[in-house]
Parts: structure tokens; sequence; C-alpha cells
């Protein structure tokens, strides 16, 4: 019997070992301009794919 | 640290520091909500007291289910700890001096006289103002000059009302466009307007030039008209609605956020967004309020289990439009599960007083446009660079692991911390947190994660 179902992530803690090239769009230079939301961001790390 | 929740029928597990995403049936839900505090005994136990007198649940299924969540937990999936704190302020350190984006404050002023505007009218509590296009140059060479190694350089044109700067806009983007290749940059611009000055001239720029175009709408005439006035009183909503359709025709519908913002007068404001779409647009943002404290229209306590039921309400509207085949985007609920952020950015801040920073139209430096007109903030300016290095390192330092709110909470690898201006405006602090703005955010992560659990089964 399944009782879980894992949806494809990325996992945060292999995306450690490439990550941080600081590449992607600044967190508040979009449609909001008062939060704070990093989640809806692409990676543009093209060393980490 | 794990967060459970049940919405949209999913029980839902998130692994906070893997990032994993379980969709789990009602045993699961339970025996990983005791796993970490229980023995497997207590735990087996405690589910057949609950479950044994259901005949689709044997002894057998729970003991396999107990089985599931520990081979989930041994491969990090379930339960992963938080070993990121000693990255937190790595990536900071390793692109110290570094600015890859900027806020051009290319007009103090604004057409429009809404009393909702954090900018007061535009003018940031100063003098009305405009950016020289030499301002606008110098600023553009500040940036191209602290980028270092960043190829992607982003400026936004913002206010007040960018457009009643338009020449100097322009001007500024032709510049950029000519020393691009030979800095090996790429400019991105986004263009923040309030949509009365949209002609075709308007049109053509920001369909040729920008990455990205925000525009203001708070949706239903009378919502929107009841701030966003002229200085005569008049709403504007008649006026810029056409000009806003035309504008996003010509972009084919892409690359562009209709922006609106909710009040005390609005907690309802999924209407507004119904609006929006009956409009024919489908790429949408709307955000809380942000003003001073006990201004009438900021958002109250009673307020506050209206406008979850409406974040809930909007999850369920995507769903069905996309089962129509009419999807749109709501800002706050695009997630990429499997191409989102790396860990260094999502525990290192919003970058405010470090990779950005806003420039006034006399050319000071400031952590960001939402501390504009603030004295304590000023970081410096274009010609002489960051001077105040001791706020600097305030806003360096502001990692989600400086806010001690945030190491209990779920959500601190969605919003890395939050906004340090709501933050110094709710506390005093840049590192306390926007407790109100932090349960608006958690809802929002909940719905955006259950709809992107809904497309990833392909319901």
């Amino acid at each position: 019997m399944e009782h879980i179902k894992t949806i494809e992530t990325r996992n945060l803690c292999e995306s450690a070992k490439n990550g941080g090239c600081g590449e992607c769009q600044t967190s508040c230079q979009s449609a909001c301009k008062t939060s704070c939301g990093i989640a809806n961001q692409q990676c543009e790390n093209t060393q980490s794919k | 640290m794990i967060h459970q929740y049940k919405l949209g029928g999913y029980n839902v597990v998130l692994d906070v520091c893997s990032g994993a995403v379980h969709v789990v049936d009602e045993v699961a839900y339970d025996i990983i909500g005791l796993f970490e505090e229980h023995t497997q005994e207590e735990i087996l136990a405690a589910m057949k007291e609950k479950y044994g007198n259901r005949e689709d649940i044997t002894e057998a299924d729970l003991k396999e289910c107990y089985a599931q969540v520990v081979a989930l937990k041994e491969a990090g999936k379930l339960f992963a700890p938080d070993t990121f704190e000693p990255m937190a302020g790595q990536l900071r350190e390793k692109t110290a001096g570094v600015v890859k984006a900027l806020c051009l404050h290319v007009a103090h002023t604004c057409n429009l006289n809404c009393s909702y505007c954090f900018a007061s009218q535009g003018k940031y509590h100063g003098e009305r103002a405009v950016m020289s296009f030499e301002v606008g140059k110098r600023a553009l060479d500040f940036l191209v000059e602290n980028s270092g190694s960043r190829r992607n350089l982003e400026v936004d044109f913002f206010g007040g009302e960018p457009l009643m700067n338009f020449q100097v806009v322009k001007d500024l983007v032709a510049y950029a466009r000519s020393i691009e290749k030979e800095k090996h940059k790429n400019f991105r611009f986004t263009l923040t307007t309030n949509g009365l000055q949209i002609d075709d001239d308007v049109i053509d720029f920001a369909n040729r030039e920008c990455s990205n175009v925000v525009l203001s709408l708070d949706g239903r005439k009378e919502i929107h008209d009841r701030f966003r006035v002229d200085y005569a009183g008049n709403g504007s909503w008649d006026r810029i609605v056409p000009k806003f359709q035309k504008l996003v025709e010509a972009r084919e519908g892409k690359n562009y956020y209709m922006r609106g913002t909710f009040t005390h007068a609005n907690p309802d404001f999924l209407k507004d967004i119904q609006q929006m779409l009956d409009l024919g647009f489908t790429e949408l943002s709307m955000e809380p309020v942000v003003c001073a404290p006990g201004d009438p229209s900021e958002l109250t306590e009673e307020d506050l289990p209206i406008v979850m039921e409406q974040y809930e309400k909007l999850a369920e509207l995507m769903l069905e439009r996309d089962k129509a085949g009419e999807p749109f985007t709501f800002y706050h609920y695009m997630i990429d599960l499997t191409g989102g952020p790396c860990i260094y950015k999502r525990i290192s801040g919003c970058g405010s007083g470090t990779e950005y920073m806003a420039v006034t139209p006399w050319g000071d430096l400031y952590p960001c446009h939402q501390f504009v007109g603030d004295e304590k903030f000023l970081l410096g300016n274009i010609w002489d660079g960051v001077t105040n290095t001791a706020i600097q390192s305030e806003f360096a330092a502001c990692n989600v692991y400086a806010h001690p709110e945030c190491r209990d909470c779920w959500a601190r690898l969605y919003c890395s911390g939050g906004c340090a201006a709501n933050a110094y405006h709710s506390t005093g602090s840049v590192t306390g947190v926007y407790e109100y703005g932090c349960k608006l955010f958690r809802k929002r992560m909940e719905c955006a994660i259950m709809v992107a659990i809904h497309r990833a089964l392909g319901e």
C-alpha cells in the first residue's frame, strides 16, 4: 500500500555543492517591492544543472 | 523540521531543510506527526487505537507505513537537520562589495495622489525631484564598476512615477545598451508604472527594452478609485485600463505583472483578482498594503481570517482555471519545486544594502526603495560609493539566521528571513520580523505548494 507520494523537488542540501553563483534575480526586483519571497525565483546557475 | 498541513484535499508534509514535499495518506500523516517525540511501539499502539476499527487498514499496513517513514528519514527526505547556518553569510562574504541591482528613483514625483502610498505620493517625505541623465548615467557606471564578475545586471525604473521622466529613462537605456557588450554585461530593465502616461511610444519602448513591466491596478474600479486618484480627486481606473490592455496585447501577454495592493478596504481581494482576469490580464500580483501603524488602510486582525480564506479560494480558482484551459499566474504562487533557488540564496536574505540598492534622483544610495528618505539609512552616493559601512554591515549580516523568530519557522527557506524594511517598520530593527506579514506569507506558501502538487500529480 502506498502511503506516501514524494513530489520531485530540488534537494536543498545537494544544492550547496554548486550553489551560490549569485546570478539569480534580486529578490525584490520584480512584482512585489514590499515583501520578500525567493521561492518563486529561477536558478540561473548553469553549473548546477 | 517538518511542516504538516491539509489543503485542497491533500495531506501535505514538507521537509523544511531538504525541501522535499510529500503527499501522504491519513495514516502516514499521523505517524509522521508523532515520529520525533515517540517510540515505534507508542506510535503503532496509537495508530492501532485510532484505525483499529477500519477494515482497510491492517496492522501490517501500519508497520509498512512506519517503515516508509524511516526509509525517507534515512534518505534525508524527512526530518533533515538544518546544517546550513555556517553557510549563512558565505555568499555575502564571497560577493562583498558586489552590486548587481539598482532601483533607480528617476522621479520623486507622481501624477497620482494615492493616500496609501508608502512613498508618500512619490516624494519619499522630501521635495519633488527628477533624476538628471548625468546622475542616472553615473548610477549605471557605478553599477557596472561594482558588479564584479556578475553578468546579469538589473535596473528598475521606479518612482514616484518613472514615466514623468520618460526621456531620461529612454536615454539611460540607450546608454546602457551602448556599453553592455564591451563591459560583458547584460542589463535587464524593469519599469513600474501607474499607467497614466502610457502611449504608443512607451509601449514600443517597454516591449523592446524591458524584461518586465509592473502595472499598478488594484482590481475593481471602486476599489482602485478609492485610493488611486489624481490631484483633482478623480479616479484613474477608466483612463489606465485601456492603456494597460493595449500594452499587454502588444507584449503578447507575457513578461508583465498586473500589480494590485489590497488594504483594509478590500480584504476580499479575490474579487479584484477576478476583475483583472475579466479584463483579460493573466499575470497577476496582489500585495498587502505596507503603511504606517494606525493608518486607516492598514490590515487589521479582523481582516486576517478573511485574507487567509481569500488565499485558499485563489488557489482553488487557479486549479479550476487550469482545468478549463484558462490558466493564470499569481506572483506569490509561482514556485518551482525542481529548479528554484539554491540553499545559499535561500538563507542569505534579500540582498538589500549589499547587492541591491536604491538611488535617489540626486544620487544618494539607500539599502532599498523602502528606506529612501530615512537619513539614518543613507549608505553613501554613486560618486563616492558606500561610506556608511556600519549600516551596510548591518544589512550584510541580515540573513535568515539573524532573525531569532525565523529559527522555528518552517517557511524560512522560502522567504530568506523576509523584508528588512517591513521588519524595521514594525519592530524598529531590520533583524526583527513583521509577524502579520509572516502569517500571510506562510499561508501563501501553503497554497503555492498545494497548487504545485496538484500540477505535479497531473490532477
